[in-house]
């Protein structure tokens, strides 16, 4: 049972110390990660997945329920305690989306069953629907990240989730979102979207590589947060629109509520 | 002497990850020397000597550079001798995925590359699968699932390896590569062998023979369809 990670600073890109000298990271908490391009997000949680012991640029070290984790612990995917989607948008592997689940089961000691369950899961998160015969190469970036959160959710089922911009490839980030942050898990969320953003409970702001400060959502920025969804449906619903290949020539902006 | 061999595909990160861990070696105030093999060209002597660490480089032009490397050996081990190493570190091209230049007591490193596809394990041959040590580079240009997916090959292929997932341009597992060159054994040449013997190359192409039509050639010849002859006195 993983209660807290935590994270203990390193350096930044200037190999000056980071201001943010340790982060607790507990059980059930959701946690954001903000900062501009090269900040260094995914570095950040590039950390947290292999449980760094100082042996990264930033020399962070990661201890789970305050002790370091054993090597056998960092390595070997059937004990992983953590599951990543990470930022990249295509899948390198030259397979079938059917043989590269059930080898990626095999790995995480899943059954084979999990196999069709993952790529239901990944049609309710993108338009086209993906196939079980389809070559992982030639899925488009959406369907590709599609795939990756279901594999994450079901077959990495892991007590720590690390997200890299889920925002980012037009699938439902908010569907995804839920699929992956499941009950009493530590979940972390690298973001540039505000809606996602305030809808963590705490965040991490990266300046030059460093961990710059921890902000708290206040209540005022919860309440704002349910505006935001609004604001956000309402995009979302354009987008919508726009992609069946409607036309929009006007809003109203009373629609949204606000 | 302490002698590790680094074997691995063009461009798989076999310097960047070394610069790393020689780096750590030095810091602890541990010498190595490096022999670079390769078969046209490399910069990678420039490379070695900018962290300060003697740099000899072979080229082993129309050879085998696994066979190069295996006749320079003795020669190899007293220059690292005269530069008072600890360790000498042999890094091959790889090119040939028959060979593998690893010998008995020294420590075989193999350093492969994790986007070139989940079956690349299953294609590199006996650099794989007589390694002690297998380091995989580049897993942050793919995703964790695919890197399992590797990982798990390469396992598949030589199960009793230790698995290192290195990171050539931050240096992660570096560190780890370090610790495992230096609780390597210790080698005296004398009756040092090869792990894998080298593979059949006795043919008229291996000395030079250009035309392609079969009447010229003799020597171990196999066809297509597993056939094997022997033409020739
Ligand atoms: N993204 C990424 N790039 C890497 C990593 N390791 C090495 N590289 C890059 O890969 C390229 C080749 O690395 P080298 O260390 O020169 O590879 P090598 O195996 O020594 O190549 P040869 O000696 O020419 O056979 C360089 O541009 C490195 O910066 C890694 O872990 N991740
Ligand atoms: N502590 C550090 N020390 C040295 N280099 C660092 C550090 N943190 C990050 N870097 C380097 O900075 C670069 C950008 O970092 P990273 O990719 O994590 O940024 P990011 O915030 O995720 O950006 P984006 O929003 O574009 O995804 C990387 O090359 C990384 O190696
Ligand atoms: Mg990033
Ligand atoms: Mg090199
Ligand atoms: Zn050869
Ligand atoms: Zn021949």
């Amino acid at each position: 049972m993983i209660d807290k990670i935590t994270i203990i600073g390193g350096y930044n890109k200037q190999g000056e110390k980071e201001p943010v000298e340790k982060v607790f990271i507990n059980r059930g908490e959701i946690f954001g990660v903000v900062g501009p391009t090269g900040s260094g997000k995914s570095s950040l949680i590039g950390d947290i997945e292999q449980l760094a012991q100082e042996d990264t640029f930033s020399k962070r070290k990661i201890l789970v329920n305050d002790e370091e984790p054993s090597y056998e612990d960092r390595t070997n995917p059937r004990k992983k305690m953590v599951a990543q989607l990470s930022q990249n948008m295509n899948f390198l592997a030259d397979m079938s989306v059917g043989d590269f689940l059930s080898l990626h089961a095999k790995c995480r000691g899943a059954s084979s069953k999990c196999v069709n369950a993952v790529v239901n899961l990944a049609n309710t998160l993108t338009g086209e629907p993906i196939k079980n015969d389809h070559e992982l190469t030639i899925l488009s970036g959406g369907q590709s990240r599609a795939l990756m959160v279901a594999d994450v959710a079901i077959i990495s089922d892991s007590p720590i989730v690390l997200i890299d911009e889920i925002e980012n490839a037009g699938i439902r980030k908010h569907d995804a979102l839920k699929v992956l942050s499941g009950h009493g898990k530590i979940v972390m969320v690298v973001t540039h979207d505000p809606v996602l953003a305030l809808m963590t409970d705490r965040r991490i702001v990266m300046k030059s590589g460093g961990m710059d400060k921890v902000v708290g959502t206040s209540e005022a920025e919860k309440s704002l947060s349910k505006k935001l969804n609004k604001i956000d449906e309402f995009m979302l619903s354009l987008r919508d629109k726009v992609r069946n290949g409607d036309v929009i020539e006007d809003i109203e902006l009373g629609d949204v509520g606000i | 002497m302490k002698m590790i061999i680094v074997a691995g595909t063009p461009g798989s990160g076999k310097t960047a990850v070394l610069i790393h861990a020689l780096r750590s070696l030095k810091e602890r105030g541990l010498n190595s020397s490096v022999i670079k093999i390769d078969c046209l060209y490399t910069d990678d002597g420039k490379k070695f000597e900018k962290i300060g660490i003697p740099t000899k480089v072979g080229l082993s032009m129309d050879m085998c550079p696994d066979h190069y490397a295996i006749y320079n050996i003795e020669d190899m081990i007293d220059w690292a001798d005269e530069n008072d190493s600890e360790y000498l570190i042999v890094e091959t091209a790889g090119l040939c995925h028959r060979c593998a230049p690893y010998t008995v007591n020294s420590l075989g490193v193999c350093v492969i590359d994790a986007t070139s596809g989940p079956n690349t394990p299953l294609k590199v041959g006996p650099f794989l699968s007589t390694a002690d040590i297998a380091v995989i580079t580049k897993g942050d240009m793919i995703s964790q699932a695919e890197r399992e997916i590797f990982r798990e090959r390469i396992l598949e292929v030589n199960p009793n390896c230790k698995v290192i997932e290195a990171n050539g341009l931050s240096g992660q597992g570096c560190i780890e590569l370090a610790e495992e060159i230096v609780k390597s054994p210790e080698v005296s040449l004398d009756e040092e062998k090869l792990r894998h013997s080298a593979p059949l190359a006795v043919c008229t192409l291996c000395v030079g023979e250009t035309k392609v039509n079969k009447k010229h050639h003799r020597g171990i010849l196999r066809r297509i369809d597993g056939f094997q002859t022997y033409e020739g006195e």
